[in-house]
């Protein structure tokens, strides 16, 4: 059923021209969502995304490490610290000349300057920590700095967007450029706009990254995903976040 | 890292009808699925939720494997006076997780 | 497998003892097409005065096709002030979902919804997690 439903698109999306979309029109995958589960992530008293943000508040005030420091420490009340900060990332990381995500730019920082070992992308510390950064940008704009050093990795990232990948030979943009707002499987196809990371995905039962959320659509057209923090998701990121610019932020987003 | 929110007005007067949010981070685990490697994962679900205020029971709950992952709960109660109201959660493990708020009633 | 789970009317049956229910006072709000089944947004409402003479005690949730017939059962009195409780549950398939309310005098009310749970697209293999 669902392998018919992406060959269907599949056919549609083959004669379909890529074209991006214009700012106008861009739309945050919240508006292709039910009212009920638009009004889950509305009310941040229902928002189960709000149980790993407040969890993150806790943590950032708790020391970790050899350091004896907390983010707090350095960083201080995250509230003003980090307003605006996950509007901005990926930025670029002076270390390993490369762009970096703000859950790496994380568990750098912890360990680098806590002293704490690493943290794994999945693990619900780093995850709460990420989103209650994040969540001090919500309904801020997207706005992606300007480094001239991070366009050779966001042209890569554009280039993986734009590529037939799988055994379904579906790009991302034969979905979310070219076929938003059409059906597939019973769901709308949204754009395809990392605003709300991380979010509660009801499939999921959780909170995930977007790193996950984009093994999913790998997986969905049947190809090798990426391991966790690979530099290729890096750079799709960065090109997501380019393509979303001016869309309000939404971490905790909730999606269906 | 079990992590509970519950929303209750700061202030109400008394007699006023208060709506009531209780919120816990927990998997819900049915006991249905099964993992990666075929093995099924054993149930452990949040079974019971009790709220009371200034000690009195005033709301609690049952719940079954149905109940969706990190459970959410809204109900009412009458503000009566001013003071605290506790939440319990308590999970198939035996494992209890409380928190409190509290009401200025005027 | 076969299932060994009660039907939805005895499962009714066993939290009534087998009383009368009336389809009656109860409002049930439950989106009768959602997105996802593992969390579905329900609202009961029973129309009851909430005094200490004449109230709610009891709220049950039943479905009728998940493994297990017993989603909730909340409890209430006089102090709840109104008989209204939200939750989010989960819903196997398309099926019947029912709400039933115990007053104070002993009687049963109830509501029914029919619910279609569409599947996502594209769901995440769980040997990928």
């Amino acid at each position: 059923m669902l392998r018919l439903a992406l060959l269907g698109a599949l056919v549609v999306a083959a004669v379909g021209a890529v074209a991006d979309i214009a700012p106008k029109d861009r739309r945050s995958g919240f508006e292709f969502m039910s009212p009920q589960t638009q009004a889950m992530q509305s009310d941040e008293t229902s928002n189960p995304g709000m149980l790993w943000v407040a969890d993150g508040e806790r943590l950032w005030g708790e020391s970790r490490g050899s350091a004896g420091k907390s983010c707090a420490s350095c960083h201080d009340d995250a509230v003003d610290s980090m307003r605006g900060v996950a509007a901005r990332y990926p930025a670029f990381d002076e270390e390993t000349k490369r762009p970096i995500d703000l859950m790496s730019r994380i568990d750098q920082c912890r360990a680098k300057r806590q002293g704490a070992p690493s943290l794994t992308q999945q693990s619900d510390e780093l995850l709460a920590l990420t989103a209650y950064v994040a969540y001090q940008s919500r309904n801020m704009p997207i706005a992606p700095p300007d480094d001239p050093r991070l366009q050779p990795f966001r042209d890569n990232g554009r280039d993986w967007f734009n590529r037939r990948l799988g055994q379904l030979q579906l790009s991302c943009a034969s979905c979310h450029d070219e076929r938003w707002g059409a059906r597939l499987g019973g769901s709308v196809i949204p754009q395809g706009h990392p605003t709300g990371y991380p979010l509660y995905r009801l499939e999921w039962q959780t909170v995930g990254s977007l790193q996950r959320r984009l093994r999913g659509c790998l997986v969905g057209v049947r190809a090798q995903p990426f391991d966790f923090g690979a530099p290729e998701f890096v750079d799709i990121e960065l090109f997501l976040m380019e393509r979303a610019r001016g869309l309000p932020m939404e971490t905790p987003a909730v999606r269906p | 890292m079990i992590r509970a929110l519950v929303n209750v007005p700061k202030t109400a007067r008394r007699g006023e009808i208060i709506e009531v949010r209780a919120m816990i981070q927990h998997v819900m685990e049915t006991g249905y699925r099964e993992g990666p490697n075929g093995v099924t994962i054993p149930r452990n679900i949040i079974n019971r939720f009790v709220c009371k205020y200034a000690g009195e029971e005033i709301f609690s709950a049952e719940l079954f494997p149905a109940i969706s992952a990190n459970p959410y709960m809204a109900f009412s109660t009458v503000a009566t006076g001013s003071g605290t109201l506790t939440f319990e959660w308590t999970d198939d493990q035996g494992e209890t997780q409380s928190t409190s708020a509290e009401i200025t009633v005027t | 497998m076969k299932s060994t789970r009660p039907t939805l009317d005895e499962a009714i049956r066993s939290f009534t003892g087998g009383a009368a229910v009336r389809e009656a006072r109860v409002k049930f709000e439950i989106s009768p097409l959602v997105e996802n089944g593992n969390a579905v947004p329900v609202t009961v409402e029973v129309d009851s005065p909430m005094t200490a003479a004449d109230h709610v005690r009891r709220i049950a949730l039943f479905n009728e096709k998940n493994p297990q017939a017993d989603v909730a059962v909340f409890h209430l009195g006089r102090r709840s002030g109104r008989a209204r409780v939200a939750t989010r549950i989960r819903l196997a398939a398309s099926q019947t979902v029912v709400a039933l309310a115990e007053t104070s005098d002993g009687a049963f009310w109830s509501a029914q919804a029919k619910v279609i749970v569409t599947l996502a697209a594209c769901i995440e293999d769980i040997s990928q997690q």
